[in-house]
């Protein structure tokens, strides 16, 4: 701590830890630019949202600074040529993941020459709000803090946002990491550029600037930049996780976000640093995000910040940080607490990328085997959502979700904290991680196993009514049978007359053999039309269900989500219905009536195909009303998913950002 | 753990000085057996031996068990009540963190309850002893139950403070009458009290080492003061002071080190307080109206059972929550 530094008012949070900081290593040096690589991969999925549609072609020739993949729906980010060059492939391609996983990239081979595509400054101060925020879609800036939430949506307020307050967050708490020291030391002045340009779109009065005091070199910087404005740089003490946007409101302002809710709801917002600047490039400068700083540090020769172009192959990062030391075992992506593991060494730099790790079993050591649990709550004094971790533990361990998610499972932030202090060296958060993915996957079968029996049950009640429906026509038609078979006696000219009514009277021959035969045709017909009625029927039962589904998805409430499925279903039985009506045919029972009914019908049916209504015509005309009629619910209902996701990932985004 | 048996070091010494050697052959056995019952069970029970054995949570139950019961007793006592407490109190239950009672307290009450005059012979601090007897005799005494030639037992024991109180009481003596036997130092029982003073001591050093929190001690010595000194402000010729209570029996040993097992405790802050107030009056009112002369390992073992029910009614505001 520095003896310089006085801290303001600070509300302390429970908890919290402070592992060793190991910052040093890594500002020693400036920021320095790494040097063109020889091709850069762009992952299509660098941000929390919808992937971006891509605007190239390979082969294509870009500039840089321009457009290559535009953002997709509400929450999504568009994606730009980091350098001049040629577009040699758009295909799978590893990311930095967990998972290891290949996803869509685009790859770039630079042509050296980094010419940048015609951009200019917008004069934000004389611009409407919304034009400038509805500009924002097309920078492709995320947060840079970590959670990459598209940066516009949390800006999309139409400057009625109702935010009294912006917080910026450079707490910067985790270890290792310092791109955002450095971003502050060099850059203070771009930065407060950037947050006079975000405290103009939300219409905030109290600007807060939250730096640890482990930064006094940052804390002097920004302390000067500000000097000549309301904002505020405040100092908070170096505690793990104060870069949690929820734990840093609280120090900065001793408010407590509800659990439920997001910062903007109760006036506040939260920006990383690097954000910002970012903000300020691209207002001011028209330069869309391209580039990050990244912290390489850890097991490699010279530790240091580079300004990095987005897809740069990791390798060519760690070469320009002099090269991993030899016993370096594997790469982390951001911090030791709540980095991951990278799968591969050459995976690219993405938006995301706040520092890289060279790890090694030195810095690293593999943890000894965990013993059991003592309760000795340790972690719950070092939780900083207050939670009791020993007693999640002990749920998720034995399976009991649902008292896992009363004792507020999902309020914890995976910071790590409770695992760091676990005398028994239990990895806490991969139980709590295990516990919330097993709860969502409950629930999302539970919410389709309660579709399907809801489905069930209309169907049940569908096949029940159409039984009965098929009584009545059955018996109605039986007595009509018996009539017809007296006129049969009586007036046998009568089909003659009827004949004469239609074109089909030529077809209509006078023996019986020909009239055996058009009843033949006519069955086969029949049949081939039942036949596709009931594929098509078959194929809307599958598209339903999933319109409901995706319906039921974007209901909170369980309730909400049986209302929509019985809606569903009425909908369908109406649209059966209708469909039965409009194209009028009843099931044909051919077997037990007579060969003249029988006749009489293959008659009426060859009439009515010659004037051009079959009923399967008909059917599948309805059908096509139908279909398109589910298709625009299918589209509402993405709409709806949209926004929920929206919502949900607003929420998350404020974690780090 | 290690810090905890450290944090015991002050406590024994003052023992060895006030009684005489015998509690380290105590202390010893009840270790070997320890370690021995918890590796047998480890080994049936499938588990790694040496992690379970190396993390000194045997170890601890061991001493606080030799801790607990009178030094000069047959040898098999000890044995019997550590072997119990790890195989019945622990091992059964699935071993360290699964055991809902404290083991060194079962073990405790079966050989309070299974072997009463044992129990409660108690030697006399050396000073006051007629025959003071060496660390040899003592060592023979334990292992073969001869005493000195000429030695009664009655010369070497003596009833404990609490002991003496109980009785006299019932005798329809005065508390002040009661107190200025030899038995009585300034604080509780001559010899005995600075044993207390030494877990104290060591408890503190716990505490500062955020080895244990301050809620379980506090609590415990707290309500234990209240609740004696409300007796003995309305009565103070029938009801001994706060002080007396404080220091006698295993009042300090209870705060300290007994009720601060994790496992078998609560584990949120308000629950440590319930659970070591609980502690409290129950040792208070067996010592004052129950069968027994002290209470402490029938007051743990009643609030072991309550531990789950603490826990769930005393859960801590979640941060972003309402209460």
């Amino acid at each position: 701590m520095n003896a310089l530094v006085s801290f303001g008012k600070i509300f302390k949070f429970n908890g919290g830890v402070h592992p060793p900081e190991n910052k040093a290593q890594s500002t020693q040096l400036p920021i320095a630019k790494l040097d063109l690589p020889a091709s850069l991969v762009l992952p299509l999925r660098q941000h929390v949202g919808n992937i971006p549609k891509v605007k190239v072609s390979v082969g294509d020739h870009v500039l840089k600074g321009q457009l290559l993949a535009e953002a997709e729906g509400m929450v999504s980010a568009a994606i730009h040529a980091p350098t001049s060059g040629t577009i040699t492939a758009i295909a799978e391609a590893i990311i930095p993941h967990p998972s290891g996983l290949p996803d869509h990239c685009i790859t770039l081979q630079p042509d050296g020459l980094d010419t940048w595509i015609d951009h200019h400054g917008i004069d934000w101060r004389n611009t409407d709000k919304r034009t400038l925020v509805n500009s924002l879609r097309l920078s492709g800036i995320v947060g840079l803090g970590g959670a990459t939430f598209p940066t516009h949506v949390k800006l999309n307020a139409d400057g009625r946002s109702g935010v009294h307050t912006l917080v910026i967050n450079a707490a910067e708490c985790e270890p290792y990491i310092t791109c955002d020291d450095m971003l502050m030391r060099e850059r203070a002045t771009e930065i407060v550029q950037g947050i006079a340009i975000a405290q103009h779109l939300l219409g905030a009065t109290q600007v807060l600037i939250g730096i640890e005091d482990n930064k006094p070199e940052a804390i002097a910087a920004m302390q000067q930049a500000v000097a000549n404005s309301t904002m505020q740089v405040v100092v908070v003490p170096t505690l793990y996780p104060s870069g949690d946007a929820r734990r840093l409101v609280h120090l900065l302002l001793g408010e407590e976000i509800p659990h439920n809710k997001r910062a903007t709801e109760v006036g506040i917002q939260v920006f990383n640093v690097a954000t910002v600047l970012a903000l300020h490039r691209f207002f001011d400068k028209g330069e869309p995000s391209i580039s990050r700083i990244v912290s390489m540090t850890g097991n490699v020769n010279q530790p240091r910040n580079f300004e990095v172009l987005f897809g740069t192959p990791l390798m060519h990062l760690v070469d320009a940080a002099g090269g991993a030391k030899p016993d370096t075992t594997h790469f982390i992506m951001g911090g030791p607490m709540m980095g991951f593991n990278l799968p591969d060494a050459n995976v690219p730099i993405t938006k995301a990328a706040n520092c890289i790790i060279a790890a090694s079993p030195n810095l690293f050591a593999p943890p000894p085997p965990a013993m059991p649990c003592i309760r000795c709550a340790r972690c719950a004094d070092a939780c900083p959502v207050s939670l009791q971790p020993q007693e999640l533990y002990w749920f998720a361990k034995s399976d009991n979700f649902e008292k896992a998610r009363d004792y507020k499972l999902f309020d914890c932030i995976e910071c790590g904290a409770c695992s760091y202090v676990c005398p028994s060296d239990i990895p806490l958060v991969q139980y709590y991680r295990y516990a919330k993915s097993e709860i969502i996957a409950a629930d999302r079968a539970k919410e389709a196993a309660d579709l399907a029996r809801e489905r069930n049950e209309a169907r049940l009640a569908r096949i029940e009514r159409e039984k009965l429906e098929r009584a009545q026509k059955h018996a109605e038609r039986a007595q009509a049978a018996k009539t017809d078979a007296n006129k049969d006696l009586n007036t046998g000219n009568q089909q003659a007359v009827l004949s004469e009514t239609s074109e089909a009277t030529q077809a209509t021959p006078a023996d019986a053999n020909d009239a055996k035969k058009a009843a033949i045709a006519a069955a086969i017909e029949r049949a081939k039309a039942q036949k596709l009625n009931s594929t098509a029927e078959s194929k809307s039962e599958v598209a339903k269900p999933a319109q409901a589904s995706t319906e039921s998805q974007t209901d909170a409430s369980a309730d909400e989500a049986k209302k929509a499925a019985i809606a569903a279903a009425i909908a369908r039985a109406k649209a059966q219905k209708a469909a039965a009506l409009q194209s009028g045919v009843a099931p044909k029972n051919v077997e037990a009536t007579s060969t003249s009914v029988q006749q009489e019908i293959a008659e009426i049916d060859a009439r009515r195909q010659a004037v051009g209504i079959t009923p399967a015509e008909q059917h599948s005309q309805a059908q096509a009303d139908k279909q398109a009629a589910i298709a625009a619910a299918i589209a509402r209902a993405k709409a709806q998913k949209a926004a929920a996701e929206a919502a949900k990932a607003a929420e998350t985004s404020e974690k780090k950002d | 753990m290690g810090k905890v048996l450290l944090a015991l070091v002050p406590a024994i010494a003052v023992y060895v000085w006030m009684y005489g050697g015998g509690i380290l052959i105590t202390l010893t056995l009840a270790t070997l057996t320890a370690l021995l019952t918890e590796a047998l069970m480890l080994q049936l029970r499938d588990r790694p031996v040496k992690p379970f054995l190396s993390d000194y949570s045997a170890v601890i139950t061991a001493w606080l068990l030799a801790l607990a019961i009178p030094p000069l007793t047959p040898w098999w006592l000890i044995v019997l009540g550590t072997a119990f407490a790890i195989i019945f109190a622990k091992q059964l239950y699935g071993g360290l963190g699964y055991n809902p009672f404290n083991p060194a307290m079962v073990g405790y009450a079966v050989l309070l309850i299974s072997f009463p005059v044992l129990m409660t012979k108690w030697p006399a601090a050396l000073q006051l002893a007629q025959t003071p007897l060496s660390f040899s005799e003592q060592w023979q005494f334990i292992f073969s139950g001869q005493l000195p030639q000429g030695v009664l037992i009655d010369a070497v024991t003596s009833a404990t403070p609490l002991d003496y109180l109980k009785t006299q009481l019932k005798l329809q003596q005065d508390i002040s009458v009661i107190q200025s036997a030899p038995l009585f130092g300034t604080l509780g029982g001559k010899g005995s009290e600075y044993v207390a003073v030494a877990y104290l001591l060591g408890g503190l050093y716990l505490w500062q080492q955020k080895i244990i929190s301050w809620h379980l001690p506090t609590a415990f010595l707290g309500v234990l003061a209240l609740f004696s000194a409300a007796f003995w402000l309305a009565d103070a010729a029938h009801y001994a002071s706060p002080v007396f209570h404080l220091f006698s029996g295993a009042s300090m040993l209870c705060a300290f080190f007994i009720i601060t097992d994790p496992v078998s405790g609560p584990t949120t802050p308000r629950g440590k307080l319930y659970f070591a107030g609980g502690v409290a009056i129950i040792t208070y009112l067996i010592r004052v109206y129950g069968g027994y002369p002290d209470g402490v390992a029938f007051a743990v073992i009643f609030m072991n059972i309550c531990v789950p029910l603490i826990d769930i009614y005393t859960q801590p505001r979640v941060f972003g929550h309402e209460k």
